[in-house]
């Protein structure tokens, strides 16, 4: 075990040395002067003076690269060009809002998704498939930004249930991670299912059946569990999925998280902050894929001898 | 599944032999598929015809007729430009469809020949490729695709080049993963023995039969570029006013919530419509393709 996780910790290095050259080549590809991008528009030449003394713009590429990778690892990440602030503190004000807001999706998604799956598994070709089937395809074709729209319209608008946007409360969170969640539920409704469907067709399954195991324990017993690995797998690709999805979904209901963050910044044009996202983002995706893999191996033990 | 089991030994000689003639005698099987298939079929028609079908030019405000309902003149009622929404949406269409196709074509294309190269070659070019998808495959699209519209600057064009990158790494997988198999098979040995050369056999015999697969994914992926693409420019990364975009119609409509629902309601309506079109005939060709896949 202790030879895999070093094995797949040192795996994620070239991975991240493959963003950390994104997120610093990212400015310097824009047309103009990266100095004067990242001080803003409205930066004085003093200013821009600064920021090309700090990040030793004069200096060769690979030199930058490694002041870079120096201050990000101190957490030095600049000043935001709109706010003036530094970056960690603005990320690090955001950062919570978006966490909850993802929980709170994933939590709902996976057990109403897994749910869905098994019964749509366990009751192949009657109603209940059918019906969960039409449910999922709709789930993943609908937009969400537009099912967000519909919902405030509706408990927010017209029956004044709950908050349009904004995070205060627990109530505010219902109509956000909702939304956030459809399509995760019905993505993990269709990976349960086919999983199931696959396991219920082995020979231990068949086996169990024959010698007289009673339906229920064959159902929970045989096939679940061992459906369940492929599911923790997805459900942790999921994870990386929603923290993508909440981009949207917290411009859709005016959430002080991350992604509206990025957006904003994206349109002020603030680059310090776009970087140091989407060094974080990445960060984040990489870390959970690495999670579920490990999730997986203790799972699976077949997987750390290979 | 048993059912499946005992034909699959029969299928597979088949599909040997003529993979896409298997598929389409498979294809004509699923109902909802096919009738996914006309749907969508209608929706082209109508998005390529926008110029004879819509009623109204779709930029033209007209201040007599600002936040109408629907009606008989205008359909689906009037944004609050006065411009006749059902013309909107029509040729919001073409825009949606273009990006979709084209992107996913794009990034396909490149995919495909990746996929062929990693496949074929084998080695240190298969392990860079394929180093290289994950690592893009790890990245959920909007935020790979807000990262390059940040560099390029948004509009219509920059969001088809950043749906379509994403979109290459699934291709490359794919069509390694068919070339793999392909290459050990009968014919395709029989080829290289008799002296076809690499560039011919790579193109003549074994590009031709990882298309079926490639199709399926291009359905699914068309359907996830047009969400991706209408999310952009809900936030305004992607297609800018006065275009009739259908996700920047739903973000126009955005302040007239519970007042004039008729700005989100339509091109909402056109969004699901056609991703659920495409997602139940990609569903349909997939399974008529690989029974096992589902």
């Amino acid at each position: 075990m202790i030879a895999f996780l070093a094995r797949r910790v040192l795996g994620i290095v070239p991975v991240l040395v493959c963003v950390s050259l994104f997120a610093f080549g990212f400015v310097r590809m824009l047309p103009g002067d990266p100095a004067r991008l990242l001080a803003g528009p409205d930066a004085t030449q003093a200013e821009v003076r600064a920021v090309r003394v700090s990040l030793g713009l004069d200096k060769p590429l690979w030199q930058q690269y490694a002041t870079y990778i120096r201050q990000t690892l101190a957490g030095e990440l600049g000043r935001s060009a709109r706010t003036g602030q530094p970056v960690a503190t603005v990320i690090g004000e955001r950062f919570m809002p978006t966490l909850w807001l993802t929980i709170a999706a994933m939590g709902w998604s996976t057990v109403i998704g897994v749910a869905l799956g098994v019964i749509a598994g366990v009751r192949r070709g009657r109603w209940q498939d059918q019906t969960s089937m039409v449910l999922t395809v709709s789930g993943i074709s609908f937009p969400a930004f537009w099912l967000g729209l519909l919902l405030i319209d509706l408990f927010a608008v017209r029956l004044h249930w709950l908050p349009t946007g904004g995070e205060h409360g627990w109530r505010s969170f219902i109509l956000p991670s909702f939304t956030l969640g459809v399509a995760v539920a019905a993505v993990m409704a269709r990976f349960t299912r086919s999983a199931f469907v696959e396991v219920a067709g082995e020979d231990y399954v068949r086996t169990a059946r024959m010698k007289g195991v009673p339906e229920r324990r064959v159902v929970w017993k045989h096939t679940f569990r061992n459906a369940l690995i492929p599911v923790i797998t997805m459900a942790g690709l999921q994870f990386g999925f929603l923290l993508g999805g909440s981009i949207v979904i917290e411009t859709v209901f005016a959430w002080p998280g991350l992604g509206r963050l990025l957006v904003d910044s994206v349109n002020y044009r603030d680059y310090p902050v776009i970087q140091a996202e989407i060094l974080l983002f990445s960060f984040e995706f990489v870390l959970i894929n690495l999670l579920v893999d490990v999730l997986y191996a203790v799972v699976n033990p077949e997987i750390r001898l290979q | 599944m048993s059912e499946l089991a005992a034909t699959k030994p029969a299928t597979a000689d088949r599909a040997i032999r003529s993979p896409l003639g298997e598929f389409w005698r498979r294809l004509r099987t699923k109902r909802v598929a096919l009738a996914a298939g006309v749907v969508l079929l209608a929706i082209v028609l109508v998005c390529v015809f926008a110029p004879w079908l819509a009623p109204y030019n779709p930029t033209t405000p007209d201040y007599q007729a600002i936040l109408a309902g629907p009606s008989a003149t205008h359909w689906f009622g009037t944004d609050a430009y006065g411009r006749d929404i059902l013309s909107r949406v029509i040729w919001g269409g073409r825009i949606s469809l273009w990006v979709g196709f084209v992107s996913v074509t794009l990034g396909g294309a490149v995919g495909v020949a990746l996929g062929l190269l990693s496949g074929y070659l084998g080695g240190w070019t298969d392990s860079v490729i394929m180093r290289l998808a994950d690592v893009l495959l790890a990245f959920p699209g909007i935020l790979l695709a807000i990262g390059i519209v940040a560099v390029l600057g948004p509009g219509v064009t920059n969001v088809i080049y950043a749906v379509a990158v994403f979109s290459v790494p699934v291709f490359a997988r794919l069509v390694r993963g068919s070339t793999l198999a392909l290459k050990q098979s009968v014919y395709v040995q029989a080829s290289r023995s008799i002296g076809v050369r690499p560039v011919a056999l790579v193109l003549r015999h074994i590009l031709p039969g990882t298309l079926p697969g490639v199709i399926v994914y291009m359905s699914l992926r068309v359907g996830t570029a047009i969400l991706t693409a209408a999310a952009l420019s809900f936030i305004g990364l992607g297609a800018q006013p006065p275009s009739p975009e259908w996700g920047a119609m739903l973000a126009d409509g955005r302040s007239y919530l519970g007042v004039d629902d008729q700005l989100t309601l339509f091109p909402g309506i056109a969004i699901f419509v056609t991703v659920l079109a495409l997602n139940l005939l990609g569903d349909g060709l997939r399974d008529a393709l690989d029974q096992r896949l589902r």
